[in-house]
């Protein structure tokens, strides 16, 4: 029981950085906009969030610089692509690229210091329960509220929202900075509770895989939870085969949690109407109000 | 603050080159597989750089690039050579064969590729012999273990993290003989999460002491984390571990790179398969902490004999895994150790 106990944190653990940038990206895409910059919010979350914590003290201090990086990254982004409007795949690319670069230039002198973690009770730390009442607050705003329509709509159609009179521009706008603002949580997440350290590129991928997570779980908030926990727990278990002498291949465990992960949300989005139906169709699209 | 400066430097450089010749004598240049911050192989490495330009001045202009995988290390190996380099370290064993085939293009520069085992006229390999300090842990893990249990995190099944296994084994072994060790290969070199979960699920299932080969201070942390103990890797951890740390394996690159950084400038250089240990330097402990006194001087005597020579971790007949013995192990067994001695449950992952 206690292992199994100890096993469930260590998932909680690994999902939940995941959870928190798909959970971002879920609502950028639904409005229609394409961030491939996920990792580079994310890296510059985590060095943001670590040196928050390490200047002032206070590990939640660094929550806060953490989402503000985050989301000082995704304003730039918007600028580029909804102001100056930049192709969104391309300025997606160059902003990891950017943030991989800065966080290193910001961290340089964090390297090789130990961090201050976050408190956690049992093993589980604030931002667990946070990430669950994100999942059920994104849920229902999308699906629940008048807001979460205009979102929609704008991200399925920019043209009818804006003839309806919704600012097209400002959604987005919007839903790019709460996507940057879950980046950078996520980021933040690594550096002060996941391993409480800065090392350079220490998200390691983790923000592709959340934004591969965003696509195969059909934008939908309840199938990016199950992702990144089916996620976190194929990783684990892999782990735990090994641990236990069990005589698979390790290369083969190391990629199961992909394999499994894109497997199973491949099976579950077998209804080709409902994939359609949350798809948003001018995602990526730029929008240009007088044409 | 040193990396905007030296991005302006190397800019300015760039510029300057076409009009101005250029005032050092030798460009040495290093590949590194990892991020110069991850505080452990690559930032090892680029203290070496550090070095040389510390010990040799004005003679020598440096370059560097970081985090290149593997696949990427073609391109950058070629352009270093296409921008002058006399002399490109390649820091990582997958590196082999792009350095290889870039060597044979470019046969005026040299080529140092670290802990591989294939060389040409103009490429040299060059590697530390880590496994002696894991003889050494292995010792203290033995003595300093309650469950006698292991949790050994690695990246890749590659020769110089086999031989390092075995020899901690053998280390363990000369203390403990049943001694146990749990293996988890995280097929990477760099994922602090992930460095992080594999210790985590060790210390679940009965070990209580981490080891790793992986690059991250990330798994010495959880056993602090836990109340369990641990090693530092590559670089002294302590400062992430006070707790937990009991020694680290530390690199010491710095007197190798401007020992062939010099050969190249007096024009001494020649292709060779170098293989620094405790010895030379290359390889050293740091301070021994979290322990009783006993088990402290056991294992400054271990590395004194190490030292020494007086003791070899491989030394005498060994038993591998499969039960049939080796009655000498030589150095070229170790550089290409593709399998376990005995005492080891894991499968070797081939």
């Amino acid at each position: 029981m206690d292992l199994l106990l100890t096993l469930v944190s260590i998932i909680m653990t690994a999902a939940t950085p995941l959870l928190l940038a798909a959970l971002g990206e879920t609502v950028t895409e639904r409005a229609g906009v394409l961030n491939l910059g996920v990792e580079g919010m994310m890296i510059m979350g985590a060095v943001a969030g670590f040196a928050g914590a390490a200047l002032s003290g206070n590990p939640f201090v660094g929550v806060v610089t953490a989402i503000l990086a985050g989301m000082a990254m995704a304003l730039l982004f918007g600028f580029l692509t909804l102001t100056l409007l930049a192709n969104q795949v391309a300025t997606g690319l160059a902003l990891t690229l950017l943030g991989l670069g800065l966080s290193a230039l910001i961290g340089e002198s964090f390297v090789g210091q130990p961090g201050i973690k976050l408190p956690s009770w049992a093993g589980i730390d604030p931002l667990v329960p946070f990430s669950f009442a994100m999942v059920a607050a994104v849920s229902w705003f999308l699906f629940r509220s008048k807001g979460g329509l205009i979102v929609r709509a704008v991200g399925v159609s920019h043209a009818s929202a804006h003839a309806l009179g919704y600012n097209v521009v400002g959604v987005r706008y919007l839903a790019v900075l709460f996507g940057g603002a879950m980046a950078g949580l996520g980021g933040g997440y690594l550096s002060l509770f996941y391993t409480p350290q800065w090392v350079e590129n220490m998200s390691a991928g983790r923000g592709w895989i959340a934004l591969a997570l965003v696509v195969f779980a059909s934008w939908l908030p309840l199938r990016v939870l199950a992702g990144a926990y089916l996620f976190g727990t194929i990783s684990i278990l892999s782990f735990v085969l090994q641990a236990a002498g069990v005589g698979i291949p390790s290369q083969f465990l190391s990629s199961l949690p992909y394999l499994g992960t894109i497997l199973a949300l491949v099976v579950i989005s077998g209804n080709k109407a409902l994939t359609r139906r949350n798809t948003p169709a001018n995602l990526g699209q730029a929008f240009v109000p007088d044409r | 603050m040193k990396k905007f400066l030296m991005t302006v430097a190397a800019a300015a450089m760039m510029l300057g080159a076409a009009g101005a010749a250029n005032a050092a004598d030798v460009k040495a240049c290093w590949v590194y597989v990892g991020p110069i911050g991850d505080y452990g192989w690559s930032y090892q490495h680029h203290q070496g750089l550090e070095a040389v330009k510390k010990e040799l001045g004005d003679k020598v202009e440096t370059a560097y690039a970081e985090n290149v995988t593997e696949a990427d290390s073609e391109k950058t190996f070629e352009r270093f050579a296409r921008e002058g380099c006399n002399i490109i370290f390649a820091t990582s064993f997958g590196y082999m064969d792009p350095v290889l085939k870039v060597a044979a293009k470019f046969p005026d520069v040299k080529f140092e590729h670290a802990t591989g085992y294939k060389t040409a006229d103009n490429v040299t390999t060059y590697n530390a012999k880590f496994h002696e300090g894991r003889y050494v842990i292995g010792q203290i893990a033995a003595k300093m273990s309650k469950t006698g249990v292991a949790g050994y995190i690695v990246s890749f099944p590659i020769p110089e993290v086999v031989a390092g296994i075995n020899s901690f084994m053998l280390g363990a072994q000369s203390v403990n003989p049943d001694f146990k060790v749990k293996i988890v290969w995280v097929n990477t070199w760099f994922d602090p999460a992930k460095e992080a979960d594999a210790a985590k699920v060790l210390l679940s299932q009965g070990a209580d002491i981490t080891v790793q080969h992986t690059d991250s201070a990330a798994p010495l942390q959880q056993a602090e984390a836990a109340g369990a103990l641990g090693f530092g890797q590559a670089s002294d951890q302590i400062k992430f571990a006070p707790k937990a740390q009991l020694t680290a394996i530390v690199d010491n690159w710095a007197p190798y790179y401007v020992r062939r950084v010099n050969d190249v400038l007096n024009g001494t250089w020649k292709s060779q398969q170098s293989w620094d240990g405790m010895a030379e330097g290359t390889v050293s402990m740091a301070a021994y902490t979290n322990m009783p006194e006993d088990v402290a001087k056991m294992a400054a005597e271990t590395a004194e004999a190490i030292k020494t020579g007086k003791l070899t971790p491989f030394g005498g007949k060994i038993t591998k895994q499969d039960g049939s013995v080796v009655d000498a192990v030589d150095d070229g067994m170790i550089l290409g150790m593709n399998w376990y001695v005995k005492g080891i449950d894991d499968q070797l992952p081939q």
